[in-house]
């Protein structure tokens, strides 16, 4: 909270550094703004720049080392009894000081000495952040009385502040590649970590899937086995039964709406279908796990059938649901945008709107039909929270969708969730299951686009 | 046209030209029949999950209390007399329960019926009584009526959803309890009040002690970082590459870039901020996991590509004449920018905003790998603060073996719902409003 203070108290700052700039500027000129080269605002943001940027840097600098000042003042101020430490306990004793600072739960009773060493270490950390906010102001200051004595009528004040400006856009647009770099980066990492331990082919064609590793190395099943393929075929045959319901679903919504309804129709079809994508997959773990699983349960029973609670029906049948969206939105579009013309020339030659949807519109579309489909597939494969909520755990290698499957998310999201040693095999599996996900949702994106760029028809 | 081996003879009017103009005709009526029946079908099922949840959940926002008379016995809350507010939290308000129970019922002395008869109450109800004493010690030592909160049974035998028909084994409510709650129904000391523990309160095991406040506390905090780092950067990025950046491999492979990222399973990017923001380096400056800090990070570079790829298309559509005639009068392209592109496109830069941060705000699984998934009770007071979200809490209800968590689940779904509803009207509303046709 005080952060939050110290923050909007250097806005100020920055703010009164603005009005300063622009004050002076009109000074300097003699009160005629248009002797200054600039607009007077270019100063002030000129002289706010220079009061703001170079103490964010300072702030940026600190953030990245006070962290470490901080770890070589606790294990210097350690305990006499730490010296006979062994590595693992040491850490777990600056773990205990540091919570022991913080006011967290410790997890030993706190022995004078220890409360000693805590507190030298928060009083060092509040010093820490004291002097940085001292730090951070003095530069501020120093930056804008730099800037200020600057700012003079030919000082060329919006070519420096549109550099900073442009160089801001251009770190900005970084991020997004950055952000494809981390992924990648880190899914690699961890994979090739995975599989030093676990062989790849092992990995890629084993037909059993059980994660648990032992406590105790005598213990049965210690090894745990890490074959992915009752997995991939979980997920293939969810994601077949949500596109049985998606694409007949979709696809025949779109035909009717972009070629039977009228402009009133459509106008309020289409939002109430884009409902359907907006809502939260969570919304659809639960009406997936406590309505749709237990009403199949139970007409199956009614017919002699045993369903499992967590069957695979129920679970791609939401997803279906979800999906409808994708696919009806995108043939929508590119079925309004199969031109007229051809609609006319069919219905000259005799043919019924259904004929002429048939044989002329959706083979005239089907580019980017295919492309919306495949899409929808890259979102099923990748859909989570249903799964989750719905679908089994148990790694179970069947082809009969009333039963319980687990796929590649559930098993990301189970592995995960919870406290685990950070490098053990079952964790590290995670991230070769991410990376297989991440690789075959980039490859269909990238078909998918790549079907619609080759295959449309160019009409104009 | 349907088939060309089709005998030539079929002269206009013939029989045959009939029949097949009719099967023709009858194929059409179907063929449109499908069409409206998939978006019936369509429409149906979205019926059908709002009219599940919100039968399920509209019970959750009441809640039963049962009327008793409680004395505040100065010897269970504060034998000393001291008055200490610290030494008032600490009474046994639980004693003061059952006593006042008990004296209801002095006609059960079975050891075990009595605890059953204890049971009748949340075993949370003892804090409404602590509140109010540090509210007024002067209470004590009166004896006042006091609507206290019901167990969850209690709770649901109230609201219907446990048949008294059904044999006694397979309820959950014994005949005994029936009985006590019959007694106190007719003398009035029975009644549903406006569920406020629900919307004021953190999360707890017991259902009636639970509430969505704390997620919905988190839910804030993570969409406040979320917005705070991906609108900023999304708007210069979309303004850099719409308007500035060259023409390069550069710039082409960013582009390629942003529209994968918005394709990228939400998963992914809970194992990027897993290996990220809580891998070694985010340890390092102190990022930890259950932090709104990470979860809105992580957000935000999920939400990115939905923010750029709006606002290049707000800013694409204004039209050249303007930036021109800016250009014209002797602004400097970041003039142009600032001055006039850039009010322009802000109502479809802000819609695409707000339709990212709706769906950010409905995510979960990326939530659950950074951890906040965790059992938090307490109401978060800022971003560094252990949260959960309100999607996380709706997952964990929803995982939870207790039956009156369904209703609550149920019920916090319609609160996200409402949430998302809202934000998606108020982008409709700046479009309808804002948006100009060139």
């Amino acid at each position: 909270m005080e952060t939050l203070i110290f923050l909007s108290a250097f806005c100020l700052l920055c703010a009164f550094g603005f009005y300063l700039g622009r004050a002076r500027a009109l000074v300097t000129a003699g009160g005629r703004a248009s002797e200054l080269h600039s607009r007077p605002h270019y100063y002030g943001s000129y002289v706010a720049i220079w009061c703001g940027l170079p103490a964010l840097l300072v702030a940026g600098a600190w953030l990245v080392l006070e962290p470490l000042l901080a770890g070589w003042v606790l294990t210097a101020n350690l305990p006499a009894s730490a010296a006979t430490l062994s590595e693992g306990q040491l850490s777990l004793l600056i773990t205990d000081i540091k919570n022991l600072a913080t006011g967290n739960v410790t997890s030993r009773a706190a022995d004078p000495e220890l409360i000693a060493a805590a507190e030298s270490y928060a009083r060092f950390r509040d010093i820490g952040r004291i002097a940085m906010f001292g730090v951070m102001v003095a530069v501020a200051v120093g930056g804008l009385g730099y800037a200020r004595q600057r700012v003079l009528p030919r000082l060329r004040a919006r070519n420096s502040v549109e550099r900073v400006a442009m160089v801001t856009m251009q770190v900005a647009s970084t991020i997004a590649i950055l952000t494809t770099v981390g992924i990648v980066g880190s899914l690699l990492f961890e994979a090739l970590r995975f599989f030093a331990k676990v062989p790849f082919t092992e990995f890629l064609f084993g037909l059993d899937w059980s994660p648990q590793t032992a406590l105790r190395a005598d213990q049965v099943g210690a090894s745990g086995a890490f074959g992915a393929i009752p997995l991939f075929a979980g997920t293939m045959m969810i994601t077949v039964i949500a596109m049985l319901v998606a694409v007949p679903i979709g696809l025949f919504s779109a035909i009717y709406m972009s070629e039977y309804a009228g402009p009133r129709v459509r106008a309020t079809v289409k939002p109430v279908l884009e409902v359907l994508a907006g809502v939260p997959t969570v919304v659809y773990g639960f009406f997936a796990a406590l309505t749709v699983a237990p009403f199949f349960r139970n007409f199956g029973e009614s017919l002699g059938l045993t369903v499992s609670s967590e069957s695979a029906l129920a679970a791609g049948m939401v997803m279906g649901i979800m999906i409808i969206p994708f696919v009806s939105s995108l043939s929508d579009d590119v079925m309004n945008a199969v031109p007229q013309t051809l609609r006319d020339g069919a219905y000259a030659l005799g043919a019924t709107k259904a004929e002429t949807i048939k044989q002329v519109i959706v083979p005239a579309a089907l580019p980017g039909i295919v492309g919306g489909v495949l899409l929808a597939v890259s979102r099923a494969i990748g859909e989570t929270m249903i799964v989750v909520m719905a679908a089994g755990l148990a790694a179970n290698l069947t082809a009969n969708p009333l039963e319980a499957v687990t796929t590649v998310t559930v098993q990301i999201v189970t592995l995960l969730v919870g406290d685990q040693e950070y490098d053990s095999a079952k964790t590290l599996a995670a991230f070769a299951l991410g990376l297989m996900l991440f690789t075959v949702t980039l490859v269909l994106n990238v078909a998918a686009l790549h079907v619609v760029r080759k295959y449309r028809e160019k009409y104009d | 046209m349907t088939d060309t081996s089709l005998p030539l003879l079929d002269t206009i009017g013939s029989k045959a030209w009939d029949k097949r103009l009719k099967r023709r005709y009858a194929a059409e009526r179907r063929f449109r029949f499908y069409g409206a029946l998939a978006i019936a079908a369509a429409i149906g099922v979205l019926a059908l999950l709002l009219v599940s949840i919100v039968s399920k959940g509209y019970t959750a926002f009441w809640q039963t209390e049962i009327a008793l008379e409680i004395t505040f016995d100065g010897e269970f809350i504060d034998p000393e007399g001291t008055g200490d507010p610290e030494v008032l939290a600490l009474g046994d308000y639980q004693r003061l329960l059952r006593t006042a129970i008990r004296e209801r019922f002095p006609e059960v002395t079975e050891r075990r019926d009595r605890r059953k008869l204890s049971r009748l109450l949340s075993s949370g109800a003892d804090t409404t009584l602590r509140d109010m004493v540090l509210a007024d010690p002067g209470i004590i030592g009166s004896t006042q009526r006091i609507w206290v909160t019901a167990s969850d049974d209690v709770d649901s035998f109230n609201k219907g959803k446990i048949d008294r028909n059904v044999p006694e084994a397979d309820r959950r409510v014994s005949d005994q309890e029936i009985v006590w709650l019959d007694a106190l129904q007719a003398e009035g000391a029975v009644r549903s009040s406006f569920n406020t523990i629900f919307f004021t309160r953190g999360d707890s095991r017991e259902p009636e002690q639970a509430g969505i406040w704390g997620a919905l506390v988190g839910s804030f905090l993570t969409l406040l970082v979320t917005l705070a780092l991906s609108f900023p950067i999304g708007v210069l990025s979309a303004v850099y590459l719409e308007e500035f950046a060259p023409k390069n491999r550069w710039t082409d492979l960013i582009e390629v870039n942003i529209n994968n990222l918005a394709a990228v399973p939400s998963v992914v990017f809970g194992l990027l901020g897993l290996a990220v923001f809580l891998g070694p380096v985010g340890r390092y400056v102190g990022l930890e996991r259950s932090m709104p800090l990470v979860g809105g990070m992580v957000l935000a570079l999920m939400t990115l590509p939905t923010i750029i790829i709006a606002a290049r298309a707000a800013i694409k559509a204004v039209p050249p004449s303007i930036r021109e005639a800016a250009l014209g009068v002797g602004a400097s392209k970041l003039q142009v920018m600032t001055h006039h592109v850039l009010p322009l496109a802000m109502p479809g830069i802000l819609t695409g905003t707000i339709i990212g941060m709706a769906q950010a705000l409905g995510e979960t699984a990326p939530l659950l790998m950074i951890g906040m998934v965790a059992f938090i009770v307490d109401i978060p007071g800022w971003i560094d603060d252990s949260a959960t979200v309100l999607p996380v809490q709706i997952f964990i209800w929803a995982d939870s073996p207790e039956r009156a968590f369904v209703e609550r689940t149920s019920a916090a779904i319609m609160v996200l719902l409402g949430f998302l509803i809202l934000m998606n009207a108020l982008a409709v509303l700046l479009r309808k409003r804002f948006e100009r046709r060139w």
